[in-house]
């Protein structure tokens, strides 16, 4: 992706470059003039002083943070399991050839994906309860997480599986493979591989989305947060808790990205990995 | 039914909240994404790199981390700020990083002779992005940067869990007058569904009526 934008603009000149090294400047100027604001700001409010930063010192502290970190670990772990699985159901669901089963399945696919994911929880942990089901925030975030991504998921595997190419089905048949037989053992294996690093993106997306546990009090990270944050013996360390789960959670995923584009690459050197447009899902 | 028409005043106000916020952050986010696309493909090394570590920060943050950060930590920092402009910045500064993405992807499938062709003619940096390669690259870009829009449509909810003025928020005021929360939220469902559904529809033609060309 970096090959054309080089091509955007000559090898700059002494003038080109003069102008380059002022915009430069005035970019760095800028980016440090709005870290110094920061800076200032928590300085001014007492956010750097020792007493809201002791509580990165205390055990119960960190075991708190850990036990918020391993919850929402579990989340992801259960969420991204359950929606691979119901992705791919629905996927093959949608590549049937019985056509009510086809929309049956396209209709959740849309009805899923065009639900936000907070409502979907909402609805699982507030409004069940009033037709007499109880679930815990647990179930209610992967419930939530699963049929979401899930959906999300269908259509990845559905791209994948088209994008194998028609001759590799044909052949199949001619070998005297049933229907399921092809999709098994010839274009779901070329599927998935050649949407991997898609799919590893979307995980990531699910990691990021966990992070929704918190409004229905799931007691995952952001949620500590908020409660180490406003504790008052600590100092109400709001602002100091939230950089230190913000940092966690950056590199949490970019752990998860940097597997995304490894695959990706390691795929792209491999002639017999089906080149599909693979783009980071948009959503978010 | 009762739910619905019982509450059919609160239910539009609060929709009403998600479509004024959803258009607010949709605006602010184009703009400051395609400034930061623009960054990324600069001539000039500190733009680029700006650019790279705003995009990798946001997008790898939890959009829940982010309204986190503006709902409660913002006024502590700085001063006070209605709740509502507080989620614009929020949900604009994250969508930004995507949007900023998807331009990016779609000026790497402007074909090159076209910005050799611009260079050739004696055009800078900026010409040859906003007069020969941007304009091309709208057409490639429609139908993942409506993809954006949608999550920001869907996102809106995000702030519903720290504030009460918009869709999200609907099935407490259901419940505050004894009203059955499931069906509430299956409403707030069906709305979004409804919502949606239109974004989607011009997405499909967007894609099918471009994609042709070139």
């Amino acid at each position: 992706m970096s090959a054309p934008t080089a091509v955007l603009f000559d090898v700059p000149g002494p003038r080109a470059r003069a102008r380059n090294t002022v915009a430069g400047a005035v970019t760095l100027a800028v980016v440090l003039a709005l870290v110094a604001v920061l800076v200032w700001r928590m300085a001014a409010t007492g956010q750097l002083e020792g007493r809201v930063w002791d509580w990165v010192l205390y055990e119960n502290v960190q075991l708190a943070i850990l036990d918020g970190l391993v919850k929402t670990l579990q989340a992801f772990a259960a969420g991204a399991v359950l929606a691979l699985a119901l992705g791919a159901l629905l996927a093959l669901g949608r590549l049937s050839d019985h056509r009510p089963l086809r929309s049956v399945c396209s209709l959740v696919v849309e009805l899923f994906r065009a639900v936000p994911l907070v409502v979907l929880m909402f609805l699982f942990y507030y409004g069940l309860p009033s037709a007499g089901i109880n679930v815990s925030t647990f179930v209610a975030v992967v419930l939530g997480l699963m049929l979401y991504n899930g959906a999300v998921l269908a259509e990845v595997f559905r791209a994948g599986v088209l994008a194998v190419p028609r001759g590799q089905s044909e052949a199949a048949y001619a070998l005297g493979m049933r229907k399921s037989g092809v999709m098994r053992f010839v274009l779901l294996p070329q599927a998935v591989r050649s949407m991997l690093p898609s799919i590893v993106s979307q995980l990531v997306v699910l990691l990021k989305d966990t992070a929704l546990g918190f409004l229905i009090t799931y007691p995952e990270l952001l949620f500590q947060a908020q409660f180490l944050g406003s504790n008052a013996s600590l100092g109400s360390p709001l602002i100091p808790v939230a950089l230190v789960v913000a940092a966690i959670y950056i590199t949490l995923c970019l752990l998860l990205s940097a597997l995304a584009n490894w695959l990706e690459r390691r795929s792209r050197r491999n002639p017999a990995v089906i080149a599909v447009a693979v783009e980071r899902p948009d959503d978010a | 039914m009762d739910v619905l028409f019982g509450n059919l005043g609160e239910f539009l106000t609060r929709f009403g909240g998600t479509i004024a916020l959803f258009v607010c952050s949709a605006i602010a986010s184009l703009i400051l994404g395609v400034v930061l696309a623009a960054m990324r493909v600069s001539p000039v090394p500190a733009m680029r790199a700006t650019g790279t570590v705003y995009v990798t920060l946001l997008r790898n943050t939890p959009l829940t981390l982010v309204l986190f950060f503006f709902a409660l930590g913002f006024t502590k920092l700085f001063f006070y700020l209605p709740f509502f402009l507080l989620a614009v910045i929020g949900l604009s500064l994250y969508t930004a990083a995507f949007v900023c993405e998807t331009v990016r992807g779609g000026i790497s499938t402007v074909s090159e002779g076209q910005a050799e062709a611009a260079r050739a003619l004696g055009f800078g940096f900026t010409q040859t992005l906003t007069l020969v390669v941007l304009p091309q690259a709208v057409r490639s870009v429609m139908p993942p940067l409506t993809s954006v829009q949608i999550a920001l449509l869907k996102n809106t909810t995000v702030a519903a869990g720290f504030s009460v003025f918009e869709a999200g928020g609907f099935y407490r005021a259901v419940n505050e007058r004894g009203g059955s929360t499931l069906v509430a939220l299956l409403w707030v469902a069906l709305g979004f569904v409804v919502l949606v559904i239109p974004l989607t529809v011009l997405q499909r033609r967007l894609e099918k009526r471009w994609s042709v060309a070139r």
